[in-house]
């Protein structure tokens, strides 16, 4: 299932945390070979995890990570406009824009990975339709422009740089019911049940007890 | 709706002074037909401030009895940044259900809409609205304003940036490649030789440099200009 946790929320969910930031260092160290930092404890985080961000994860059956990303608003501090406004020509400052990084996935996924793939880009789709946005931005290598294209939502290229493996690119995606609805098929999810996995997590209208 | 939109956040990015982006926080009332509204910075490089809409009573009573300290539309600003309706933050507390009763006797409303801001330098605000309504009507007001009321939030943050730090600073500067490099050397205690045999310019020459970024920066001596300029973040080290 998906579920979006902003940081001090997933501290809470230990075997949740421990897993995503393990499978990161997997993915981006290990088989990325990406110049990140690992801790001690194996794993993979930066500044911007300690900037109470918020993850959209996909949790396996078993309570543990199967893929996730992090959303940050480009009002405030993120990466786009600290590492990578070269990329873009430009800094980027909207509140209606959101970044979308360190899209991971779970190194035993087998043939689910690109149904989880999928879930993932349905629960970046989710925030933005739930929270009013106008677009999502993020950064990405060669290896994500095939995916995206093929799970039926590619960016919007705003700016490259690098060549070959090392090229990387910044993009935009526009939020749409209709993409929503294509994303939430690859995904194997319905999307009345996407929606109320964005629910539970935003919360509806509590009743108070007066 | 589009046209005023526009025209609003041209009058809150003109404005000139903390008072006139005040006025804008007051017509919000006006124009999105609501009993209140704030702009409130709530971490922040100086002094935190608010400008808000509230009575004179609630404002007495919300800041003397600390109540931002158990607020939870505040608390949640801290670690959010998604808008939030005020019913899904949880007040099912002793003090909240006080603060909540309180505050829809003293006039704020049973109904509310946040903004949290996080800013370029990791400072938060928060921009809010309440008025009076069942829970249907304000769900539609949610799907209705949302969307502007955060463009809004940015806005009114961006002018408070700009006011709050011009008035900290005073008028904004701007100093030639020349006299930076001059500053940020004085600024590593290089003394006048040494710098202007790097620069590869007179002693003379050098001193002029000095004099003219001194006057830019109104300071009263080499010193103050450096420091003045290093907390403006024209130099760095």
């Amino acid at each position: 299932m998906l579920t979006y946790l902003y940081a001090d929320q997933l501290a809470q969910q230990t075997k949740l945390h421990n897993s995503m930031f393990t499978d990161r260092a997997w993915q981006f160290r290990q088989r990325l070979k990406w110049d990140v930092d690992v801790d001690a404890t194996g794993f993979e985080r930066d500044e911007y995890d300690d900037m109470n961000p918020l993850y959209a994860i996909w949790r396996k059956p078993d309570g543990t990570h199967g893929g996730s990303m992090r959303a940050m608003p480009t009002s405030g501090r993120c990466m786009v406009n600290e590492h990578f406004s070269n990329v873009a020509g430009r800094k980027i400052s909207d509140p209606k824009i959101w970044e979308s990084t360190r899209f991971c996935l779970s190194p035993d996924l087998g043939e689910q990975a690109g149904r989880i793939s999928a879930a993932l880009m349905l629960a970046g789709c989710e925030i933005g339709i739930g929270m009013g946005l106008d677009r999502a931005v993020g950064v990405f290598d060669p290896r994500m422009v095939r995916i995206y294209r093929r799970l039926g939502w590619p960016p919007e290229i705003l700016g490259t740089t690098g060549a070959g493996r090392d090229k990387i690119y910044v993009g935009l995606w526009d939020f749409s019911q209709t993409v929503r609805h294509r994303l939430a098929q690859n995904a194997g999810v319905s999307p009345q049940i996407s929606t109320l996995w964005f629910e539970r997590a935003f919360g509806g209208v509590k009743t108070i007890a007066a | 709706m589009d046209q005023d939109l526009l025209a609003f956040i041209h009058r809150v990015e003109r404005a000139e002074t903390i008072e006139t982006l005040f006025d804008c926080v007051k017509d919000i009332r006006r124009i999105f037909g609501v009993n209140h509204a704030i702009y409130h910075s709530i971490q922040w490089h100086g002094e935190t401030f608010a400008l808000a809409t509230y009575s004179a009573e609630w404002h007495e009573y919300y800041g003397g009895e600390q109540l931002y300290l158990i607020d939870p539309v505040v608390i949640n600003a801290f670690k959010r940044f998604h808008p939030y309706n005020w019913k899904s933050l949880d007040w099912d507390t002793r003090k909240g259900r006080k603060l909540l009763q309180d505050a829809i006797t003293m006039g704020v409303g049973n109904q509310g809409l946040s903004f949290p801001i996080r800013g370029p330098n990791g400072e938060l605000a928060l921009f809010s609205v309440s008025h009076n309504a069942d829970d249907e009507t304000w769900q539609k007001f949610i799907e209705d304003h949302r969307a502007d009321l955060m463009l809004i939030g940015y806005f009114f943050h961006k002018a408070a940036r700009r006011l709050v730090i011009s008035r900290d600073l005073g008028d904004p500067v701007a100093l030639s490649p020349r006299e930076m490099e001059t500053l940020t050397l004085l600024a590593l205690g290089l003394n006048r030789a040494t710098i202007a045999q790097n620069l590869q310019i007179s002693e003379h020459t050098l001193r002029g440099y000095i004099e003219s970024s001194r006057i830019k920066l109104s300071a009263n001596n080499t010193t103050h200009a450096v420091s003045s300029a290093m907390a403006r973040g024209l130099i760095s080290l």
